[in-house]
């Protein structure tokens, strides 16, 4: 496995940074393997290291929780069976604990935790705005995944926390999310939305502002989110300061980033993209992992030259070869779709090396993945991904 | 079956990462070609749809980027700026400063806003008949369906006001497979199968939008017919290996490995496959397009995908 050390001060490797980071969030675009590769970290950290590790995920992935041995897993932590150890054929050191994140059912824990009284917490949870706020508010995804990872990691109950980001349109979207809860909660538009239901009288500066909106979504539904806000403000202090803790949590030397990203021209672009907000933000980029990477012998000068050989000439190899293999006219087809197949998938292979070449400017880790050629079923299977980005 | 060009609105989803906006610019492209005055729109503030027809960029105001083929990006901001001005009348509203700058927020807290902002915009254009079809390269499919059904989650939410006055016809014309469907984009891999086959369900149970087709893209070559299979296995095996490098000259074992992979991916991509073709509804059109070695995005690859729908749907 090929791996950049162009600067010494860099990570040396996997296996090094979890052990010294206690929070490692994997992101990149979607379908680039975020999840697996958070699960396989993690699995190799709970054989490796031992202690108490937690993948958390936000995917839903039914295949990720059968691989590790659980029907399914949801916002409750679950340990995996040591039984799927013992048939992956290894003896774990430590524990691995899995959890996926259920966004209705966070806030919901969210606003228990925070709600000033009974009666409260009781009026914003069946408040009909809330329920759509909670379920559907894309932002509220992204906070809400960071700030359980928060609070799981300020329980002290793991020595390790890997966890895969939510699949947000823009992918720096969730680091700002804390910061932009706090904003939401200490904004003056939430003060003016609240004007209304605390006095009659309304402040000359919003006017406008409610003349246009009464007119496009009616008085009776600005007072109901007149009321939400109300009913949220009685929780704005520990929000606020919840929001910037989470904010500090992130900014921790004891928290890294692992971007994920196949060779594909879009999910490159956004790995670079998201490896300059990293660094943007003064956060911790950790290492980046190459998923589903073509074989470098794909590249081979003299492989290539027996592929467009075999191209061109298939019919009268074939008449060489034993008569054995078949029908000499079948023969030649067969030879020439053999070398064809190498130099297509060989372009594929270049542009890859190319990417590659590219985004190795930054000298973290670069570990890559090779394209398995059957997919991973099973704690086995996850390892053996996980033995490629260990060292 | 109506024929997939001839509806008037599509809406283009599928899971990250499985080439949804590829689909979407060659759907549209395909269209103008078939002489159809078409509208391609994206809902995502990335930006890149322009990179498709490798035109720089577009915005809220639809712009000609080939024959008959025009481009928008969605910006909910100006959609509630052209809707106010069109349908209430409020021409002050552009100089409105405070509106502007606390749009987000509001269409944060009100639920549904958003969304119903972005397809109402297309739904407008079809409505107003100034496109025969408008793409739209919607979200990816994890929020699709709260798009889709945000005209009803506002017909539950907000009893009275011109927001909702307006859910009536829109959900008339989301309903109508005549007139509007959604595409799913899919993979042949494990992941995105299983997204798209849980997203029908989901379009089904949660909103009133019609299935229109569902696209497998990138599907891999196969390289060998039964018959040759078998001589590419005895041809694999190692006692052939010398006869082999002497005929071409070198070696041959990386080449033969490199058919191999091809072989197994597009055999483990091809149980996917089968599994999507069966457990869709029937009668669901399903089009494939086949995997671009040598360019996999811009002008090139749309243009090549749009050749391989047009064949697909038999043109």
């Amino acid at each position: 496995m090929a791996r950049n050390r162009s600067s010494a001060a860099a990570t040396s490797s996997m296996e090094q940074l979890l052990a010294a980071k206690e929070i490692v969030i994997h992101c990149g675009s979607g379908g680039v393997g975020k999840t697996t590769t958070a699960a396989a970290a993690a699995a190799m950290a709970a054989v490796h290291h031992g202690g108490k590790v937690l993948v958390l995920t936000v995917d839903p992935a039914r295949r990720l929780a059968n691989a590790l041995g659980l029907e399914m897993f949801g916002n409750v932590e679950t340990r995996v069976p040591a039984e799927a150890f013992s048939e992956a054929g290894v003896e774990p050191r430590g524990e691995l604990w899995a959890a996926m994140l259920d966004t209705k059912q966070s806030w919901d824990d969210l606003v228990r935790r925070h709600a000033p009284d009974p009666t409260t917490r009781d009026a914003i949870l069946a408040n009909p705005l809330y329920q759509n706020i909670a379920g559907r508010f894309v932002q509220s995804h992204d906070y809400i995944a960071m700030e359980r990872l928060y609070e799981i990691h300020a329980s002290g109950t793991y020595d390790l926390i890997v966890v895969d980001t939510p699949p947000t349109r823009n992918a720096i979207d969730f680091l700002e999310a804390p910061e932009r809860m706090a904003d939401f909660f200490s904004s003056r538009l939430l003060r003016w939305l609240t004007v209304p239901a605390r006095s009659r009288v309304l402040n000359m500066a919003s006017r406008p502002f409610y003349s246009v909106a009464d007119r496009i979504l009616g008085s009776k539904f600005l007072e109901d989110i007149a009321e939400f806000f109300l009913l949220f403000q009685t929780m704005y202090d520990g929000f606020v300061d919840r929001a910037h803790a989470v904010t500090r949590t992130l900014a921790d030397k004891r928290t890294t980033f692992v971007v994920v990203s196949t060779l594909e021209s879009a999910p490159v672009r956004e790995a670079e993209f998201f490896i300059d907000a990293l660094e943007e933000r003064r956060l911790h980029l950790g290492a980046v992992v190459l998923n589903k990477v073509l074989p470098a012998w794909f590249l081979d000068r003299d492989a290539t030259a027996v592929a467009q050989e075999l191209c061109a000439k298939g019919e009268a190899l074939a008449s060489e070869l034993p008569e054995s293999l078949g029908p000499p006219e079948q023969v030649g087809r067969v030879l020439h779709e053999v070398g064809e197949s190498y130099l297509n998938f060989q372009v594929v292979a270049k542009r890859e090396a190319e990417m590659r070449a590219e985004l190795s400017a930054s000298p973290e880790v670069v570990a890559a993945v090779p394209y398995f050629d059957h997919d991973i079923t099973d704690l086995a299977g996850l390892l053996e991904l996980g033995e490629r980005i260990w060292r | 079956m109506a024929d997939l060009l001839d509806r008037k609105l599509l809406f283009v989803t599928g899971k990250g990462g499985v080439g949804k906006s590829t689909i979407a610019a060659s759907l549209a492209l395909l269209a103008s070609q078939r002489g159809k005055r078409t509208l391609v729109g994206e809902v995502d503030a990335k930006g890149n749809l322009a990179d498709f027809f490798e035109v720089g960029t577009t915005s809220f105001e639809p712009r000609e980027v080939s024959p008959g083929l025009f481009a928008m990006s969605m910006d909910t901001e100006e959609s509630l700026k052209e809707y106010l001005s069109l349908q209430l009348k409020v021409p002050f509203v552009a100089r409105l400063g405070p509106l502007a700058r606390t749009f987000d927020f509001v269409a944060n807290a009100a639920p549904g806003v958003k969304e119903i902002l972005t397809i109402g915009k297309f739904l407008w254009e079809v409505r107003e008949g100034s496109f025969d079809l408008v793409v739209v390269d919607a979200v990816a499919s994890g929020h699709i369906t709260g798009q889709l059904a945000a005209p009803q989650a506002i017909q539950e939410l907000v009893q009275v006001g011109l927001v909702r006055d307006q859910t009536g016809w829109m959900l008339d014309m989301l309903g109508d497979p005549a007139q509007t469907g959604v595409v799913i984009v899919a993979a042949p891999e494990e992941m995105p199968v299983n997204e798209s086959l849980e997203l029908v369900e989901r379009l089904e149970a949660e909103t009133v939008v019609d299935l229109a087709a569902v696209v497998a893209n990138r599907v891999l070559p196969e390289l060998f017919s039964r018959g040759e299979e078998e001589v590419f296995e005895r041809l694999d095996e190692p006692e052939m290996a010398d006869p082999l490098a002497r005929a071409v000259g070198g070696p041959v074992e990386q080449v033969l490995d490199g058919a191999r992979l091809a072989v197994t991916l597009r055999r483990t991509r091809g149980v996917h496959l089968a599994r999507l073709r069966t457990e869709l509804p029937p009668r669901t059109p399903l089009l494939y397009v086949p995997y671009l070695f040598q360019r996999s995005h811009g002008a090139r690859a749309t243009n090549q995908v749009a050749a391989h729908l047009s064949e697909e749907l038999g043109y």
